[in-house]
């Protein structure tokens, strides 16, 4: 039981976006684990496939190509298999205001996954005396809404952002999880409320022993919770490390400029990256980040006699497990000793 | 929260009864402030009670024609307020209890079209891939036969019933209430609840009749009321084409009678206005429903429970 609870091999997910147009590879070959207990970030722009690759992970996007692991054993795709899962792998949404059906009281939308999965029925089954309002008042009560009766009766709109978004967490908490995926679970919220959420994931996974894949664009939020960073670009994790390794000595050009424009990190230069948004159905040949690269384009490469390399060789895709690796032809010259 | 309010045990039900009765009232209130929709409802009303209560205003017996007291034809007296029709039957009687078939068809036939369409509807929209092209091509296939032929041949080959009105109109009807709630559901697929019961391990039943349905509900609810206008005017066209129930009077069937009387050649405007003048008022106050609850439920037409920021916070409730 000391692998990791969740894992990605060699992951693609492609959408075809219509007669004669070219597949959108969302996600390009992606290998990722995510260790018990442990909160990993994906980090990346808008439209890099960090979304797919969280769906996916779920189970709720079927990859073409690669296999998720959970607990060690690939995820089945049939619909009894995934239930299963879903007991087991939770999802929080980035838009807390959207993700609750209006209609619903607090109370129903908690009860819901409990009500899915017979949770009651199954825990009497195994001899714990319990209710439903019980398990409900109690996942309330986790995700820091107290007390726990008073928000039975009330609407998502009657609540403020950070309550939804607490609602939204209660009601996966009600299953229990081992694994919670956040997708910009703060994004949509104010700058003050972020600060609590954040803080009460790191609860939950002190307490409760959680494992958290976080997705976000937001470095700083990275930096503030997560162990360990992947970066992703265009369908493909290009860095992957510790939090500090990874933000201290960012060896990836992309992850130096993400990391140059987070507005608490005051001593690097600002780097405006140029050219076009990546498009993932044209993924460019070499490094797929060399069109808009600044070390390529400011004689870095060149200097160091890799620029060719970077124009035209593939870099293999970075494997799960290690330490600090960058998929970048510059950080390996710089480097002899990396693989 | 005050301190007074205790909120010790509620059970899962009584938290949905409190919230049924909650929205309920809400919609009500608001429903008042729409001065033409309370309008149709107090007209709605009055014929209710006239169609219940058909017993008491007007004996039964008025409807035989063997029992007829009248005369041929007669002119609106103090005994016979609206004339008398070809058989000498007092017309208010006959109003009275053809209102009974009018509203008693209309809403049955409603009820039918409107579960048809509803599930053709969500289904369509919630299914992807075959399923929902079948059934959408089924619902425009429904759509685009001429609907009067098609309740003709039905209402001839099934026979002069008043069931067989009711499923002739109930059958005939569903295409544009599916359509309408097929574009309702698929806007509501797209929202991010859906998402989340997904994730939460809800399967296609569960999503539909837990997310969508209660979503579309009320667009369902104010289309019922446009679809009652249409069924009783369908009702009457069916009537007064031959093809109703020839044991019982309803408007259509006085209209038809009306026609073969040579009411309109003779003068008789007592026969032909009433049971017109009840069709028109009773379709139009289904309208005016209608057209304030779709104001009611349309989300974009009000500033509804969606914008937080238009309703105070109701938690301060003592």
């Amino acid at each position: 039981m000391n692998g990791p609870l969740l894992e990605a091999r060699e992951l693609q997910v492609r959408f075809h976006a219509g007669r004669g147009k070219r597949p959108v590879r969302a996600v390009d070959g992606v290998d990722l684990a995510v260790g018990r207990g442990e909160i990993v970030a994906l980090v990346g722009e808008s439209g890099c496939g960090k979304t797919t690759l969280a769906r996916t992970l779920l189970g709720l996007e079927r990859p073409q190509d690669g296999t998720v692991l959970f607990d060690g054993a690939p995820l089945g795709y049939g619909s009894g298999d995934l239930k299963r899962y879903r007991r087991r792998a939770q999802l929080i949404l980035q838009d807390p205001t959207g993700a609750l059906n209006p209609r619903q009281t607090v109370y129903e939308s908690v009860a819901e996954g409990l009500r899915i999965h017979r949770a009651v029925a199954r825990k009497q089954r195994e001899g714990i005396e319990t209710s439903e309002v019980d398990l409900v008042s109690a996942a309330l009560a986790k995700a820091g809404l107290r007390p726990p009766e008073g928000f039975f009766m009330t609407y998502p709109h009657e609540l403020s952002g950070g309550q939804r978004q607490r609602v939204v967490i209660a009601g996966a908490l009600a299953l229990e999880p081992e694994l919670l995926v956040a997708d910009e679970p703060v994004s949509s919220l104010d700058a003050s409320i972020r600060g609590e959420i954040l803080a009460l994931l790191l609860r939950l996974r002190d307490e409760l022993g959680l494992t958290v894949l976080v997705v976000t664009h937001d470095l700083g939020l990275a930096w503030n919770i997560a162990d360990r960073i992947a970066v992703m670009y265009l369908g493909r994790i290009v860095e992957v490390g510790s939090t500090e390794q990874v933000l201290q000595a960012p060896e990836h050009p992309y992850t130096q400029a993400l990391l140059s424009v987070v507005p608490e990190v005051e001593e690097i230069e600002p780097v405006v990256l140029a050219g076009e948004p990546p498009d993932p159905s044209r993924i460019p040949d070499g490094c797929r980040f060399h069109p808009r690269c600044q070390a390529l384009a400011g004689g870095a490469a060149e200097a160091a006699g890799v620029a060719d390399r970077c124009i035209s060789d593939p870099l293999p895709v970075i494997a799960a497990h290690g330490g600090h690796r960058a998929a970048c032809w510059l950080a390996e010259a710089r480097s002899p000793s990396s693989p | 929260m005050s301190a007074g309010e205790a909120v010790p045990r509620l059970t899962a039900r009584q938290v949905t009864r409190r919230r049924r009765r909650e929205s309920a009232r809400r919609t009500w209130n608001e429903f008042r402030s729409h001065r033409s929709g309370v309008v149709g409802l107090g007209i709605l009303v009055v014929f209710v009670l006239v169609a219940l209560g058909a017993p008491l205003l007007a004996d039964a017996t008025g409807l035989k024609v063997t029992a007829a007291t009248g005369g041929v034809l007669e002119a609106p007296s103090a005994e016979y307020w609206l004339g008398t029709d070809d058989n000498g039957r007092s017309v208010l009687t006959l109003l009275i209890w053809g209102a009974r078939v009018s509203l008693f068809v209309g809403l049955l036939a409603t009820a039918i079209s409107m579960v048809i369409g509803t599930l053709v509807g969500v289904a369509s929209g919630h299914f992807r891939g075959w399923p929902s092209s079948v059934l959408f091509r089924l619902t425009e296939w429904f759509l685009v036969i001429p609907f009067l032929p098609l309740a003709i041949v039905m209402a001839s080959v099934l026979g002069a019933s008043l069931i067989n009105i009711v499923l002739v109109i109930g059958v005939t009807s569903w295409p544009g209430t599916a359509l309408l709630i097929r574009a309702q559901t698929l806007s509501i697929e797209e929202r991010p609840f859906l998402e989340r019961a997904r994730a939460l391990g809800a399967g296609h039943w569960h999503q539909m009749s837990r997310h969508v349905l209660p979503n579309v509900m009320p667009m369902v609810f104010a289309n019922t009321t446009l679809t009652v206008a249409i069924a009783i005017l369908t009702e009457t066209t069916l009537s007064f084409l031959g093809l109703g129930d020839p044991l019982r009077v309803s408007w259509g069937s006085m209209l038809d009678d009306a026609f073969g009387a040579g009411a309109i050649t003779t003068g008789a405007w007592w026969f032909i206005i009433p049971p017109g003048i009840c069709v028109i008022l009773v379709v139009l106050s289904f309208t005016l429903i209608g057209r304030a609850l779709e104001e009611i439920f349309n989300p974009r037409l009000r500033r509804g429970i969606l914008d937080e920021t238009s309703k105070p916070r109701r938690r301060e409730r003592s």
